[in-house]
């Protein structure tokens, strides 16, 4: 059974379909016990990225007083899954929300959307219809790119600022208020749910992941595929390729460039089609720009390094000699933020400058691009 | 011990890497970069002297 159904389900929909969280099996403190058990038994990993193991994420922020955050703000312009699913299954996230609540012993859960979202009605409806035990709040998080990233959700939940605060404390330790705090994707929830709903087995048996696939397919959108499975199949739930693709971005704006279509992928929110006629330089320079932009402005390697690998994109684009600017640069804006954003710009550029290295040798010989000129 | 940068913090003075250019190097911007991996025990005395002299408190040294 796949996640997404044909069409929004209202709670009496949604149980139809998925069944009621059998709520008696998970009752006292053995009962939490047997929760997280079953969701590391299930392998369930983080959906918003990152693929940390959600049971030790869960159990790190058992404590009193704790906080579940549910991130359905989903920041990169290349994927709409968790968009998709607020849409049409607000009960799958809402019920994988209480059971994370109900594991961690929290009293308070915390729905971020995007300020002013498509989303917020079906799922302020979804609310309206449900007698939870922990009470759910929304709260709107300003559009920015890295206002979605964890740190920047507790800091905002906290201080109403939503620029990332770094490593550490974790979440878990000091989060919302200070308080331990449990931040998981919606899809992550989602999932959770379903662990619980079908059963660990069941669900690792069956489970699929969504992914959102944009670019040269005949039908973008949100696709449910197995974990480890192909580019190429990937490509071919969206509909197969529209004309010929040359190359893929994986894992959205601050993914990875790749032309191996038998790559498996696990885990990969967003699938981007490069396709023939289009040159991956110039895609990966515009996404730079945007990336530089998007920085919170905190952190010296991001502030400047950003704009500095955008504009030499810009340069080689221009058949300017900056690859050499280019590998020293690279390298020195990873691990250097509060947050990955500067980690994913340099992933970015540096597999474009791998996958598309006969367009850079094109560009660098006469300034201008074999894909454009139709030479290639 | 691992030296650490918290790079919200940090404007880039740049005292760190005067102070221990055994560990520390600046980028064309003049923020620090820290060799990854434990701090050896030869430097941690010169490592604390830095940790001190940072002008907002943005380099630390902590116990892994």
């Amino acid at each position: 059974m796949s996640i997404l159904p044909a069409h929004r389900l209202d709670l009496a929909g949604h149980r139809r379909r998925c069944g009621v969280v059998p709520w008696i099996a998970y009752h006292d403190d053995d009962g939490r016990d047997r929760l997280i058990e079953a969701v590391e038994l299930a392998g369930l990993r983080g959906r918003g990225g990152a693929g940390f193991p959600t049971a030790v994420k869960l159990r790190a922020a058992r404590a009193r007083r704790s906080i579940v955050v549910a991130n359905g703000c989903e920041g990169d312009p290349l994927s709409h899954k968790d968009a998709a699913l607020l849409a049409l299954s607000p009960h799958l996230v809402l019920d994988g929300l209480q059971l994370a609540a109900h594991a961690i012993g929290a009293g308070e859960a915390v729905l971020c959307l995007h300020a002013a979202g498509p989303v917020l009605p079906s799922v302020a409806a979804a609310l309206a219809e449900r007698d939870d035990r922990v009470p759910v709040r929304i709260a709107e998080v300003p559009r920015r790119y890295v206002a979605s990233e964890e740190s920047a959700l507790v800091h905002y939940l906290t201080s109403g600022d939503a620029r990332p605060l770094g490593k550490v404390p974790r979440p878990a330790e000091r989060g919302v208020r200070g308080r331990p705090t449990l931040v998981d994707n919606v899809e992550t929830l989602a999932q959770l749910a379903l662990v619980i709903l079908r059963g660990p087995h069941h669900y690792r048996a069956e489970r699929t992941d969504l992914v959102t696939v944009t670019g040269a397919v005949r039908r973008p959108g949100v696709v449910e595929v197995p974990p480890g499975a192909s580019l190429a199949a990937v490509l071919a739930a969206a509909g197969g390729e529209r004309g010929p693709v040359q190359a893929v971005l994986t894992g959205g704006y601050g993914g990875t460039w790749t032309a191996d279509l038998t790559l498996g992928v696990t885990g990969i929110p967003a699938v981007y089609a490069l396709p023939a006629g289009a040159c991956g330089l110039a895609y990966t320079a515009e996404v730079l720009a945007f990336l530089a932009a998007e920085s919170a402005g905190q952190c010296g390697p991001c502030v400047f390094g950003l704009p500095a690998i955008a504009a030499d994109f810009a340069e080689l684009l221009r058949g300017g000699a900056s690859t050499a600017r280019l590998a020293r640069r690279i390298p020195l804006l990873t691990g250097r933020g509060a947050c990955a954003h500067p980690d994913g710009a340099a992933r970015l550029a540096g597999s474009a400058l791998q996958t598309f290295e006969t367009d850079v040798r094109a560009h660098l010989a006469g300034g201008r691009c074999r894909v454009l000129e139709g030479v290639a | 011990m691992k030296l650490t940068v918290d790079p919200i913090g940090c404007s880039a003075h740049g005292l760190c890497a005067d102070l221990l250019p055994e560990w520390v190097r600046l980028d064309e911007w003049g923020y620090p970069v820290v060799t990854p991996g434990p701090l050896p025990e030869g430097l941690v005395a010169q490592a604390r002297r830095a940790v001190a002299a940072c002008p907002v408190l943005a380099l630390k040294l902590r116990k892994e």
